[in-house]
């Protein structure tokens, strides 16, 4: 495993930044996570020689931090929102709708590697809720129709713009 | 009167989040016109003036800790940007940073320069990733414009930002995890002292503010702390964001003067209750604040003293309506799991105690309680408050106790029906709203 000649030139560009070179932990092992999807053990000698620090170094955050993932997951991780508007606004309901049309239950991944379907803690979108995130973009305001059409689209290969946030009116 | 807008200070047209847009609305231009006139001391003198409270959480006096900031260690200075927002019912700095970051910027700009910081760095948690995209674009218009990388008119002085992104991890919110992540550990918490105002970011002395506070600095500065201090109520002045969700009609997040009553919040810019439904309970400032019923919010107004009079803390602003219909003991369960989750772990009484309490809580939900659960609860949350390095421990006793104590009628009956009274689910909200 190695960087590519892009990625050395913005870690070059992040050295700049910090005083330390273990600042640049959490950013290399985002680089990697961008690229590969997760990030595989061998990531760690890789991201601890760049910088000449001891492994143990990157393999504590690699393994600490929640976002990061230590195996090949699905093509899409679904993340919904579990905690408490969102609960309380019905997000069990959508957690088990994807379950029932994925035929996966929590944590686990499509037999065709397209979904791995996993809960999360407060995304900050309460107001929108129930809400849940794939990769860098929020769908919110969540019913089980929207769901369908979510994942139909990225089945399809559609790619999805973030839409800023607009808070609903109910009655 | 509650119509002045110092965060929400924009239209939204779609653009407010352009330099253009910020310019058109005057911004920056205090850099221009007021740097050039005061001594860093002035400004931090004028900020504690102010009175402004930290605004994601703590309520600690912005000013003030600005003054512990330790002199002439020869040591570098550190400024920075707490846009953790992780608190569960908070969602009000993603609104600064996705529609206002220039705001953002210049607050933090004004700051740096009056605490003489080296650098400044944001941390965005890793969930954030328009928000982070969005100030990056700002950040990105401020070094081509030359408010950073260049020497602010009229100083000596400049400055850079740099952008830290998170990675899942609500302990991080506290600013001693958030200083050993951007040092690139586990976000593990550090006990106080040292403070960072002393030894913090690389044992160097360190400001760290929330979002909001940092964008509160422009107005501040440029008319003048006096005039925000008389913003407001005795202790709490100026103005603050509330992001409010949960089974109102209108959620969103809101700006309102210290002092305003939660009455009229809730019935005019809230909307009321959805469906014409009871309130049940309020939960003022994000989950580790109190659990209010209504009576005890009657005569509540929105700030530090009034919401802490009613029995709970303004917290970070990030408020839970529920109605009528709200089971307690599963909402408990929602929020118990959620701490137990995030407990970093160093802590034996906060890593065992969150599990033993989700435990417990869960197996009353589930219809399978004993009587003396309920008394165990508070009798645990005594052996987690106070005997932890950071406050998450006291944040999952803040809802434990309180539910318990307001609600403990709903327990018991859960365990004396040995099954929840209604049914094991919270309101239909999408039947109902839909």
């Amino acid at each position: 495993m190695e960087f590519t000649a892009a990625e050395k030139q913005a870690i070059e560009k992040l050295r700049t930044r910090y005083p330390e070179p273990r600042s640049l932990v959490l950013p290399l092992l985002w680089m990697i996570q961008k690229r590969e999807g997760y990030i595989p053990e061998e990531a760690v000698s890789l991201i601890a020689e760049e910088l000449q620090i001891p492994p143990i170094w990157v393999e504590e955050p690699r393994t600490w931090y929640s976002m990061f993932n230590t195996q090949k997951k699905g093509k899409y991780i679904i993340e919904v929102c579990q905690n408490a508007t969102c609960s309380v606004l019905g997000s069990e309901e959508i957690i088990d709708h994807i379950c029932e049309r994925l035929q996966i239950k929590v944590g686990e991944t499509t037999a065709d590697g397209m979904f791995t379907l996993q809960v999360a803690e407060c995304l900050g979108s309460c107001g929108t809720g129930p809400v849940m995130q794939i990769d860098d973009i929020c769908y919110d305001l969540l019913t089980p129709e929207k769901v369908d059409q979510i994942l139909d689209d990225l089945r399809h290969g559609k790619v999805h713009e973030q839409q800023p946030l607009s808070f609903p009116e109910y009655q | 009167m509650n119509n002045l807008k110092i965060l929400l200070n924009y239209t939204p047209n779609g653009k407010s989040h352009t330099l253009a847009d910020y310019l058109q609305r005057g911004g920056y231009n205090t850099l221009k016109e007021y740097l050039p006139r005061v001594k860093p001391d002035e400004i931090v003198a004028e900020v504690k003036t102010s009175g402004i409270r930290g605004r994601g959480g703590a309520g600690f006096p912005a000013g003030l800790k600005w003054s512990f900031l330790a002199k002439d260690t020869g040591k570098p200075i550190y400024l920075i940007c707490n846009a953790d927002e992780g608190e569960p019912g908070t969602f009000k700095d993603r609104i600064i940073m996705e529609e206002n970051p220039h705001l953002l910027l210049e607050g933090i700009i004004i700051t740096a320069y009056a605490i003489n910081a080296t650098h400044s760095y944001i941390y965005i948690r890793g969930e954030y990733a328009f928000a982070a995209q969005r100030v990056q674009v700002a950040i990105d218009e401020a070094y081509q414009a030359g408010y950073l990388g260049k020497k602010l008119p009229g100083t000596e002085y400049e400055t850079n930002i740099t952008i830290h992104r998170g990675a899942g991890a609500y302990v991080v919110g506290d600013e001693t995890g958030l200083m050993n992540s951007i040092e690139g550990k586990k976000g593990f918490t550090r006990i106080k002292p040292p403070f960072p105002a002393v030894a913090g970011l690389y044992g160097c002395p360190t400001i760290i503010n929330n979002v909001e506070t940092l964008a509160s600095i422009p107005h501040i500065v440029t008319h003048g702390g006096t005039k925000y201090k008389a913003l407001g109520t005795q202790q709490s002045s100026g103005t603050k964001l509330f992001s409010v969700s949960g089974h109102i009609r209108k959620p969103g997040v809101y700006e309102v003067i210290m002092g305003y009553p939660f009455r009229d919040f809730l019935n005019n810019e809230c909307g009321g209750i959805i469906d014409g439904r009871q309130l049940k309970a309020v939960i003022p400032g994000g989950s580790s604040t109190p659990v209010l019923r209504p009576e005890d919010v009657t005569d509540m107004t929105l700030d530090y003293e009034s919401i802490e009079k009613a029995g709970s803390s303004l917290g970070s602003g990030g408020m839970i309506i529920l109605a009528e219909g709200t089971c307690m003991v599963k909402l408990l369960e929602v929020l118990i799991r959620f701490y137990h989750h995030e407990s970093c772990g160093q802590c034996t009484p906060c890593r065992e105690g969150t599990g033993w309490l989700y435990k417990i809580i869960s197996r009353i939900e589930a219809g399978k309680g004993q009587l003396d659960d309920v008394d165990e609860l508070l009798r645990i949350t005594k052996f987690i408050s106070g005997y932890t390095v950071c406050p998450l421990g006291d944040a999952a006793c803040g809802p434990i106790n309180s539910f318990v104590e307001k609600f403990r009628d709903e327990f018991i009956e859960h365990i004396e029906k040995q099954s929840c009274p209604f049914g094991g689910k919270f309101i239909p909200f999408q039947e109902i709203v839909n």
